[in-house]
């Protein structure tokens, strides 16, 4: 949905869980799964339902990295900063990921193509460093690398 | 599936599942662990359903996708039972040959083996590889064996015999006096007696109770509760009904991070199967006993791993923590006794149920007792799981199982503890792990995180990278914290720069005081920890940063340089294509100079100049040479140039 | 409700059950620094400038004193090298953000705390809460919260729940020891006018 016209899949989700304000964080990671960010009619449709007050809601919203208030990019990029992969150069990798895209951690490009994230550790150590883009793993990512895999990705 | 209301129709369910299978039936058990399936296990999966079907043989022989065994660095990794011959890095390409080889012949296939380093003698069976010899598997060794997505693999292999047993034979205050005298201690990080929190909160007047499983796992580096969620939930959900059954809580949580969906898939499936089976719900077994358990995700924040701000997340808010001086086993969920233990202290506690603490008491050193699942990764050979006995020292876990250092390359320190731990260096190698031994040296457990680090790797920009991360994670509730380590980033990031001053290492000194003293959780109490371990030991290379604007591992982007040297140089052209900067001249046969001004410090030329030539050099502290001037550029064949 | 003894600063305190050591203080009238606390509201333990030592069986530990409930035969040192100097460099870490905060000016004044100790911060907020919580707890409005976290938090009106409520209201106004709400305010505002 670009901006909400109707509320049905929001209100799905919240009825789904039972409308219990202690779930507000699980109703708001489905909602997010599902359209990929969270409108601000999203956020006060949440608040209303659930009786909360929006500033809790939007504090969540901001406080929790799993979030995103503004639209994301066809293709998310996650390059893990963990501390094995930093030992074997993820930040050489990132800086090469931030040169090619052009955009920084937690923005997306002008033309809705790639969002880059950092991720604190995606549990494959063994395969340092990683880039996850799409879900798939890409591991064992030097800078010389990182264009190649990113090419592949239109 | 079969509603077990009693002790009697699960003992007969058990014993026909065993009946049924044959303790010598063929199976091909192939990791499906994250980390391996990132590596492609689920195309050798296929590979060899399809081959085995291909050749008639699937109505013999099983094909299992398997829990997490530890051996990360050479996955996919594919054990074929009864023999119990391992292959390593396995690809569906390998998957015809394992067949015909392996399982309709018996002869093996040599180049899929672990072979020694040293030596290049193979090894046949799981038991025999180095990295396994030297574990003692406890909780790890079952992944293996079982389907994570399979409830009757768990009990075939006595899984919930402990639940019986606790339900059944022994009740809540024999069971708590179990945990108590195996002093067991919390896996998570603060390596609290477990025993004594559950006391507390059995004890506690005020009801409902809760029994909390933090499977948060935020520190970078660290993947054992994954492993043992995604490949074993239901000794988690096992140990956490138990534990429920002995303080008098009818609700459980698991509080799982969502950066690990295949985690939170297994163990939500785990439930439903439970459930279905009557072993979770009411009156289960029969006994009188209610327990349901639920599954919240996480939503990206390291802070939420503290206790009291995992339960304030539970009850919908931001993770802030709150003051522990009423400690949360008698005010914790919504206000009530609550016991938040770790995935590994739980998976623990059907052990101790089952086999009792004088045997967990058998191992382990005076004050911690048990084993403990490390990750061991970064610069070592063996990068995976290690469950090893607490008491094992440093220098054995690193060099006996995990191979050493590779590429060459000289130890320089391991990292445990996480984001609240330290760095130890060569001469602590001979340390032996436990709680209260890696403490005395300055560092801590915490939840299992072993990061080995080289020569390359520089200690300064190791308190950077870890300050850097608590100050994004820091919730940003109190000053010390949200402030002093906004001052101690900025104050690491100009030495590592450069730009280091006199007087710097006294103020990060002066914030580590308030943080450590004054902070409101656990995070912001460790937070300076990173820093006052590397000072500690490492203190030279902050001097050199700082007084001589040198980094001695040359790795610090703002104080090296790369600079060709022109006696190796072979003009070969490489570096000067893949030069994101188009910052290096030369030619076909002129040797290759690189532009400083246009110089990013990316460390392309580094990587890509072939190692034979060898001819791109880091410099740190000094000046970069004066280039050749261009008459002299040029390469003459057999000179030696 | 029992009598409760303890020691703040050698002088011998009475109190009831469930008052903090910093109301047991302040019945004593033994001056302890505060910024986030407040007497209408739920004590919250975020600028820690209250911190004290206690000793409990002998054994010492610092504590913030506005959380820390009052208990019989604590010994409490509201003053020592430990804690002033803790508190020195709280209040510098602060005048980085408002170096011309009256309140903050008088607590640098007795602490020997450095207005330019560290370099100067873009946002006059010291993130006491007392706007956000006040109008939470007391208002029951919600017109102000915080978002995001660590050093990217900061207070933030809700434009449309602020045009309703707080042209009347303002009663955050004067808690806010560095004038950040009012600037907030005026701008969130103007955005409300434009639209």
């Amino acid at each position: 949905m670009e901006t909400v016209k109707n509320f049905d899949h929001v209100d799905q989700i919240i009825d789904a869980h039972q409308g219990e304000a202690s779930s507000l964080i699980q109703i708001m990671l489905d909602i997010q799964a599902e359209n990929h960010w969270l409108p601000q009619e999203a956020l006060a449709r949440i608040s209303k339902r659930l009786a909360v007050p929006l500033t809790r809601v939007q504090h969540i919203a901001t406080f929790y990295k799993a979030f995103s208030l503004v639209p994301k990019g066809r293709h998310q990029i996650h390059v893990c900063m963990g501390t094995a992969c930093h030992v074997r150069g993820a930040p050489r990798v990132l800086d090469t990921v931030e040169d090619l895209t052009g955009i920084q951690p937690g923005e997306t490009d002008a033309d809705l193509k790639f969002s880059l994230e950092t991720v604190n550790c995606l549990g494959c150590c063994a395969l340092g460093p990683v880039i996850e883009i799409d879900g798939k793993t890409h591991g064992n990512v030097t800078t010389a690398r990182t264009e190649d895999v990113l090419k592949s990705y239109k | 599936m079969p509603r077990l209301s009693t002790v009697e129709e699960l003992t007969e369910f058990r014993q026909e599942l065993v009946a049924t299978r044959e303790a010598n039936r063929p199976c091909v058990a192939i990791c499906a662990g994250a980390g391996c399936l990132a590596s492609g296990a689920s195309e050798v999966i296929a590979a060899f359903k399809a081959e085995l079907a291909a050749q008639g043989l699937e109505a013999e022989i099983d094909t299992r996708g398997t829990g997490c065994p530890g051996f990360c660095e050479r996955g996919p990794v594919v054990v074929l039972h009864p023999e119990g011959i391992c292959y390593l890095q396995v690809k569906p390409d390998d998957v015809p040959e394992i067949v015909a080889q392996s399982l309709k012949g018996s002869k093996v296939v040599e180049r899929l083996l672990y072979a020694d380093p040293a030596t290049g003698e193979r090894a046949i069976h799981e038991s025999d590889i180095p990295f396994y010899q030297h574990q003692e598997r406890t909780l790890l060794s079952s992944n293996i064996l079982i389907d994570s997505r399979s409830i009757d693999d768990y009990l075939a292999i006595g899984g919930y015999t402990a639940l019986v047993k606790a339900l059944f034979e022994m009740g809540p205050e024999a069971v708590l006096e179990e945990v108590k005298q195996s002093t067991l201690r919390g896996r998570g990080g603060a390596g609290f007696p477990a025993g004594r929190k559950w006391e507390g909160s059995r004890n506690a007047p005020d009801t409902p109770r809760y029994v909390l499983v933090n499977a948060d796992e935020g520190d970078p580096g660290a993947f054992m509760d994954r492993a043992l969620l995604e490949g074993n939930p239901h000794a988690v959900l096992e140990g956490l009904m138990i534990g429920g059954f002995t303080i008098g809580a009818q609700e459980g949580y698991i509080y799982v991070r969502q950066e690990y969906p295949l985690a939170v898939k297994n163990v939500l499936h785990a439930i439903t199967q439970a459930e279905a089976y009557g072993l979770l719900g009411q009156d289960i077994l029969g006994s009188g006993f209610d327990f349901t358990i639920k599954v919240h995700k996480g939503a990206g924040a390291f802070v939420c791993g503290e206790s009291t701000a995992l339960m304030t997340a539970l009850e919908g808010r931001v993770g802030e923590p709150r003051p522990k001086y009423v400690r949360s086993n008698i005010k914790g969920l919504w206000g009530k006794p609550t016991v938040l233990n770790n995935v590994e202290t739980w998976a623990n506690v059907p052990h101790i149920v089952n086999r009792g603490a004088d045997w967990f008491t058998r191992t382990g050193t005076e004050h911690s007792k048990g084993t403990k699942i490390f990750s061991l990764v970064g610069k070592i050979r063996n990068t995976g799981l290690v469950e090893v006995p607490m008491g094992m020292p440093l220098q054995d876990i690193i060099y006996d199982i995990g191979g050493g250092i590779p590429g060459g390359k000289k130890f320089k320190a391991v990292q445990t503890g996480g984001p609240s731990g330290g760095c130890l260096p060569e001469e602590m190698l001979h340390l032996e792990v436990g709680f209260d031994e890696l403490t005395a040296a300055g560092s801590m457990m915490g939840s299992g995180g072993m990061i080995v680090m080289d020569e390359d790797n520089c200690m300064v920009d190791v308190a950077r990278y870890f300050i850097n991360f608590l100050t994004e994670e820091s919730c940003g509730k109190c000053l010390p914290c949200r402030e002093g380590l906004r001052q101690m980033h900025r104050i690491l990031t100009r030495i590592c720069e450069g730009n280091g001053r006199a007087g710097d290492i006294d103020t990060l000194e002066e914030l580590s005081e308030v943080l450590t003293e004054a902070s409101l959780c656990g995070l912001g109490q460790s937070a300076a920890n990173p820093f006052i371990s590397t000072l500690r030991y490492f203190r030279a290379e902050y001097e050199a940063h700082i007084e001589q604007k040198r980094c001695p591992a040359l790795a610090c982007k703002g104080l090296i340089s790369y600079w060709i040297d022109p006696e190796k140089c072979k003009a070969c052209l490489i570096c000067m294509k893949r030069c994101p900067s188009q910052g290096i001249e030369g030619g076909k046969k002129q040797i290759h100079v690189i532009d400083q001004e246009k110089c990013d410090r990316c460390g392309v030329c580094f990587e890509v100049c072939p190692e034979k030539f060898s001819a791109v050099v880091k410099l740190s502290g000094e000046p970069v040479p004066e280039s050749l001037p261009m008459a002299e550029r040029t390469l003459v064949r057999g000179s030696g140039k | 409700m029992s009598d409760i003894h303890l020691q703040i600063d050698g002088k011998e305190v009475h109190v009831t059950e469930g008052m903090t050591v910093l109301e047991a203080a302040q019945q004593a009238r033994i001056a302890i620094p505060t910024l986030c606390y407040h007497e209408t509201l739920e004590p919250y333990g975020g600028c820690r400038l209250c911190i004290v030592e206690v000793e409990v069986n002998g054994w010492s530990r610092l504590v913030v004193s506005c959380v820390y409930p009052a208990a019989a035969g604590l010994i409490v040192r509201t003053r020592s090298a430990q804690i002033d100097r803790i508190r020195k460099t709280l209040l510098e870490m602060l005048l980085a953000h408002a170096p011309d905060s009256p309140v903050l000016q008088e607590l640098a004044a007795e602490y020997g705390a450095q207005r330019d100790r560290f370099a100067q911060e873009a946002s006059f907020c010291i993130h006491c809460g007392l706007c956000v919580r006040y109008c939470a707890e007391v208002k029951q409005a919600h017109a102000v919260g915080f978002i995001d976290r660590g050093i990217r938090k900061e207070i933030s009106f809700i434009p449309e729940i602020a045009a309703r409520e707080c042209h009347d209201c303002k009663e955050c106004f004067p808690l806010c020891p560095t004038s950040y709400v009012q600037a907030a305010y005026v701008l969130v505002e103007a955005l409300v006018a434009l639209r």
